[in-house]
């Protein structure tokens, strides 16, 4: 007996020593085997229990059973270690270096003049304004004459214009959208025409397709107060800060009363730069009261209905916002002029 | 309309620095372009007289001169020009005066002689561009006086570029006006005196296109000196407004046009014969203008005649034989009106713009001749002599147009600025303007002074009174606007997200210009009817786009050429077509070259191809939601490997094309390397789809994986297509996992590995049911296309 339980003891003493000495999950399996497997040593002390007389029995057993649970305790916890040790070795096995750029395609870009035009077309469709298209081939009815600008008329010597022949032509503004429209529908209209736009004039600051977006818009009861609302309201949120504005007196044959909107100078904040000559100010829209000559035109009547119209030059804008000094960068399309804006 | 600044001060002075005179021009729709000084700057100058010349001893072009400068002793100054002479006055730069372009004068020894100044030309005094030896100055200019001042070149001179409708402004008289009207202040008109005749030389006017002429005004002047020296007040202040002076005759002409905005114009009266016919050109007539350009004349072209033949280009240009010469003696002034619809555009058609045509076209005062032939009859006899003759008038008052009366109504003033303006603000305004106006209840009966011909409806009106009661003072009103939805249909497709999906997949979009070389269409698109330009800014660009891909490819071989070897572009436009009519079609296309990522750590460099672009393009269609309905087919374009290109087709409606660009082309553009493109017309896809729910099933699916070996001319769409043909809805999705020739497989044949995935709806798949479905689909692809299973 007391032999038994000196086996026991040593038994034990062992195996808590190899759990603790396991230096891998498969070095603890192996042990936990050796002990309390099928055929592991305590299991087979266990198994001895048969031979001892009865009484003696339960005794032994019980010291048996709480041995083989102080070794599954043991185990347990030594698997616990060996479980955190791996991870954590994983973990700092797997370690990268984060800043390695990321892997695949890239990004692109939409053109400056593209990212201008669709904010513009943001902002207006925000306060109800439809976008139109029109042809960029028109003819000299849409383009010219039911604009009020007649044949000879002294306004055509200012638009360098494109002919194919007599009667077509590549439009020179965007303004033949606003007939194109109003032909078509019914007041009340509040339109916007962004696109391409031709003059036959090349140098330092023309190129000869730009970009415009034409607004109108025909109610009854439109004034040039709602003009001077509407643009105010669109100059300030385009370039993001209150802005001075003035609308100077002008003429263009198919506004009248009309005007010409000069912001306080977005470069130098109105002190007089390089950019607006030295004025303070830089002139960025064309704008009017629809004249009635137009209405007459597309069969509105200027007695019920009144409406504005303005419109801007898409690369001034884009320009005077990202400060871009040369419009002929925009068409030369040097990829790494065009990614500054991606 | 550029003019001196102390010249217009002359007439109305108001109490405002020159700035805030040119910002009130402006702000009154005159838009100033430019204020400069009329001299650069220059000190020290003063007038001199020259006592005494001598030769310089050892210079043959050089002179030594005594010159008084009111100082106790006259300079000495070596001179180099050859005009100079004792008696005459000139500007002298004494030692320490600083010329334009910071030329400082110092005490200097020229060829051994001392020489304490320097007498001036014009252009050393930056007051021409330049002279031919010193600058004269008259008699009377008093020796020792600052040269600026005596000049007045403390001045300066206001650019004011004038829109079309403000042709009164075309002269000083008009801004003096306009001045007028802004400060409330009084207008000082120069007094215009008659001048009476002291001959009776006179040439008779027949108005014979009296709608285009109706008023014609001439004047005799016998005994002309036309090589008199115009004065020199009169020459600056045509050179401050931009005016070269030519002679007398011309000088005064111009000066009258400056000051009252009246063209007009001096014959040599010895080559008018007998009398002016004022008439419309015959067609074939020819004449040779000032400058001697000839030119053919054609119907509706006024014309100043003679009895024998066209004198000059009415309102536009005069002819050479009848222009006045260094031997004039005897001239013939005219100031007449021509309306602007005779000359409107004419000048324009015969590739002319002068001072006169630009005055006339917009519209000069139909009253305003006899004053202006007075004043040039005066400033002429004044400065080269001569016997006026009596002024002869031919008109038809009738064919004058006059300036309508005009119904102005309060309500609609106030309805149209969005402002209410008192009624006594209004009448003042009018009154200011010079309207006539009569009182009524709701308004005004206004009739604009002639020289206003922009004044022709109730809005030209309102313009008006706009525009003096101020822009700035009209509120700005921010609008209710009208709960309306826009339309928006979901299913169409949208540009912006077709944009915006190639952006993120890394393509960069481009703007091209419309208009291409025909060389390059020739190349890209030989069968196009593209639409030529008939006023083309360059050859180059003479015809519009028939398809986007030249301008891609140009920008492609730019950035080339500039170290950018990897090109992902796109760009959407119209493109043009000869048809039955004119075609105008939005697409869009894109092109790429290089490798497929940009360099990187991660992956090996590879070149794109054709299923890179392709399946961008997929990407884009996708956006259609016609997932099932999008079809490629082998075709041939006269730009791509026709082994390589493919036509895209929604439904078997073709939308686009896509390819790698033809190696010839690809050569012949100097593109580096294999180069894809795509390009799809937007309107074909505007019809897009909306999704449509499937319920899911609840069993799972089947995987089959089959390997065929099929001739490499058979496509996996063909296989596909009999696929899902053969198996009817049980077959879910086809996966095409591998793509393989070579070993193994006979020449001309490939092996295709397929994975079938099967799922039915109402129960599991039994292998059964998996087994015949793949055995027919089998059986119909042997039969089809010759499709074995690989062994």
């Amino acid at each position: 007996m007391e032999e038994s339980t000196l086996d026991l003891q040593s038994l034990i003493e062992a195996a808590e020593s190899a759990i603790k000495q396991a230096d891998s999950l498969p070095a603890l399996d192996e042990i936990r085997v050796s002990y309390l497997g099928k055929s592991g040593q305590l299991t087979s002390q266990l198994k001895k229990l048969g031979s001892l007389p009865p009484e003696e029995r339960p005794q032994a057993g019980q010291k048996i059973n709480k041995a083989k649970q102080a070794l599954q305790g043991s185990i347990e916890s030594r698997k616990g270690e060996l479980e955190e040790a791996a991870l954590a070795q994983r973990l700092a096995d797997e370690k990268i270096d984060v800043t390695l750029p990321g892997r695949g395609l890239q990004r692109g870009g939409l053109h400056p003049v593209s990212r201008t035009l669709e904010r513009i077309e943001r902002l207006f469709s925000s306060a109800g304004f439809e976008s139109v298209q029109g042809p960029e081939i028109e003819d000299d009815y849409h383009n010219f004459e039911a604009l009020n600008i007649p044949d000879h008329h002294p306004a055509r010597a200012m638009h360098d214009t494109f002919y194919f022949d007599a009667h077509l032509l590549l439009r020179t503004h965007t303004s033949p959208v606003q007939i194109r429209t109003m032909e078509k529908g019914e007041p009340p209209m509040k339109i916007i025409a962004p696109g391409r736009v031709y003059r036959c004039d090349s140098d330092l600051t023309h190129t000869p397709m730009f970009h415009q977006v034409e607004g109108f818009l025909v109610d009854e009861n439109v004034s040039f107060a709602d003009l001077k609302g509407v643009l105010y309201d669109f100059l300030s949120h385009f370039f993001e800060r209150e802005l001075k504005l003035r609308f100077r007196p002008s003429y263009f044959p198919f506004t009248e009363p009309s005007a010409e909107v000069d912001i306080e100078c977005v470069m130098c904040g109105g002190e007089g730069c390089r950019v607006c000559s030295h004025t303070g100010w830089l002139e960025v829209l064309g704008c009017g009261m629809i004249h009635p000559e137009v209405f007459r035109h597309v069969g509105i009547d200027s007695e019920k209905y009144t409406g504005y119209a303005f419109g801007m030059g898409v690369e001034r804008l884009t320009m005077l916002r990202y400060g871009v000094n040369d419009l002929r960068l925009f068409f030369e399309n040097d990829l790494r002029f065009l990614k500054q804006f991606a | 309309m550029k003019f001196s600044e102390a010249w217009l001060r002359e007439w109305v002075n108001p109490p405002v620095a020159t700035q805030e005179l040119a910002d009130q021009l402006s702000m009154a729709g005159l838009e100033v372009d430019s204020v400069e000084p009329v001299a650069a700057a220059f000190n020290g100058v003063v007038v001199g007289e020259v006592l005494a010349r001598e030769a310089h001893p050892d210079a043959d072009k050089l002179s030594v001169c005594q010159v008084n400068i009111g100082a106790e002793e006259p300079l000495q100054i070596v001179c180099g020009a050859k005009n100079v002479a004792a008696g005459m006055r000139v500007p002298v730069a004494t030692v320490g005066a600083r010329l334009p372009g910071d030329f400082k004068i110092k005490k200097a020894k020229l060829r051994g002689v001392s020489s304490t100044g320097m007498i001036c030309s014009a252009s050393e005094l930056g007051l021409a561009e330049q002279s031919d030896g010193i600058m004269p100055l008259p008699q009377d200019a008093p020796v020792g006086d600052d040269f600026r001042q005596y000049l007045g070149l403390e001045d300066q001179s206001i650019d004011v570029d004038l829109t079309p409708d403000r042709s009164d402004c075309l002269g000083l008289l008009g801004i003096a006006r306009e001045v007028g009207v802004i400060n409330r202040c009084a207008v000082e008109f120069p007094r215009i005196e008659s001048q009476p005749a002291n001959t009776d030389e006179r040439v008779d006017v027949a108005l014979e296109a009296d709608q285009a002429c109706p008023r014609y005004l001439c004047r005799v002047v016998t005994g002309v000196d036309v090589n008199a020296q115009t004065p020199l007040w009169m020459q600056e202040r045509l050179r401050r407004g931009d005016v070269r002076s030519l002679g007398p005759v011309v000088d005064v002409t111009n000066y009258v046009m400056l000051e009252l905005g009246q063209p007009m114009h001096g014959f040599d009266l010895q080559k008018v014969e007998a009398g002016i016919r004022v008439r419309m050109a015959e067609p074939g007539e020819k004449l040779t203008l000032i400058g001697g350009q000839e030119i053919e004349l054609t119907e509706g072209t006024l014309v100043i005649a003679d009895a024998k033949r066209p004198l000059a280009l009415a309102g536009i240009m005069g002819g050479e034989d009848s222009a006045v010469s260094d031997t004039t003696q005897n001239i013939l002034l005219e100031s007449a009106f021509f309306a602007p619809t005779a000359i409107s555009g004419k000048a324009r058609a015969y590739g002319l713009h002068t001072d006169s045509s630009h005055r006339f076209e917009r519209g000069v005062d139909p009253y305003l001749q006899a004053k202006a032939m007075e004043r040039a009859s005066q400033l002429l006899v004044e400065i080269a002599g001569g016997e006026l003759g009596p002024v002869v008038e031919a008109n038809n008052e009738s064919m004058i147009q006059q300036r309508p009366e005009i119904l102005l109504r309060t309500d609609r003033v106030n309805r149209l600025l969005g402002v209410e303006i008192d009624r006594a603000e209004v009448t003042d305004i009018l009154n200011r303007l010079d309207m006539r106006i009569i009182e009524m209840t709701a308004g005004w009966r206004v009739t604009a002074p002639s020289c206003r011909f922009d004044i022709a409806i109730e809005e030209d009106l309102i313009e008006e009174i706009g525009r003096i009661y101020g822009y700035a003072k009209i509120p700005p009103h921010r609008g209710k606007s009208a709960m309306v939805m826009a339309d928006r249909r979901e299913a169409e497709f949208s540009l912006q997200g077709a944009k915006n999906l190639l952006v993120g997949r890394d393509y960069q979009e481009v703007i091209t210009y419309s208009f291409i070389s025909p060389e390059i269409e020739a190349q890209v698109d030989p069968e196009a009817k593209g639409i030529r330009l008939a006023n083309p800014i360059s050859a180059d660009m003479s015809v519009m786009r028939t398809s986007l891909w030249p301008g891609l490819i140009q920008t492609a071989v730019y950035n080339q050429s500039r170290q950018q070897q990897r090109v992902r572009i796109f760009e959407s436009g119209l493109c043009f077509r000869q048809g039955e009519g004119i075609e105008q079609e939005p697409m869009i296309a894109g092109l790429i070259a290089g490798n497929a990522q940009a360099e990187q750590w991660g992956e090996a460099g590879r070149a794109v191809d054709f299923y890179d672009i392709k399946a961008d393009l997929e990407a884009l269609l996708s956006l259609t939601g016609h997932h099932q309905g999008i079809g490629f087919a082998a075709v041939k374009h006269p730009a791509l490997h026709p082994g390589q290109s493919a036509e895209v087709r929604i439904h078997d409606r073709v939308v686009g094309m896509l390819g790698m660009l033809h190696p010839e082309l690809e050569r012949k553009m100097g593109l580096n390397g294999a180069t894809f493109v795509f390009e799809l017309a937007l309107e074909n896809l505007t019809e897009g789809l909306l999704p449509e729910f499937q319920a899911l099933s609840k069993y799972p699916s089947i995987r089959r994986d089959i390997a065929l070996v099929v001739d490499e001319n058979v496509s996996f769409e063909s296989i596909r297509n009999l696929i899902r043909d053969e198996s009817g809805k049980i077959i879910t999705d086809i996966l095409l996992f591998d793509v393989y020739t070579g070993e193994n497989i006979d020449s001309g044949r490939k092996s295709l590995a397929l994975g079938l995935i099967l799922q039915e709806k109402s129960h599991t798949l039994t292998d059964k049911e998996v087994d015949e479905v793949v055995d027919a689909v089998l059986q119909r692809l042997a039969k089809d296309t010759g499709a074995k299973l690989r062994d």
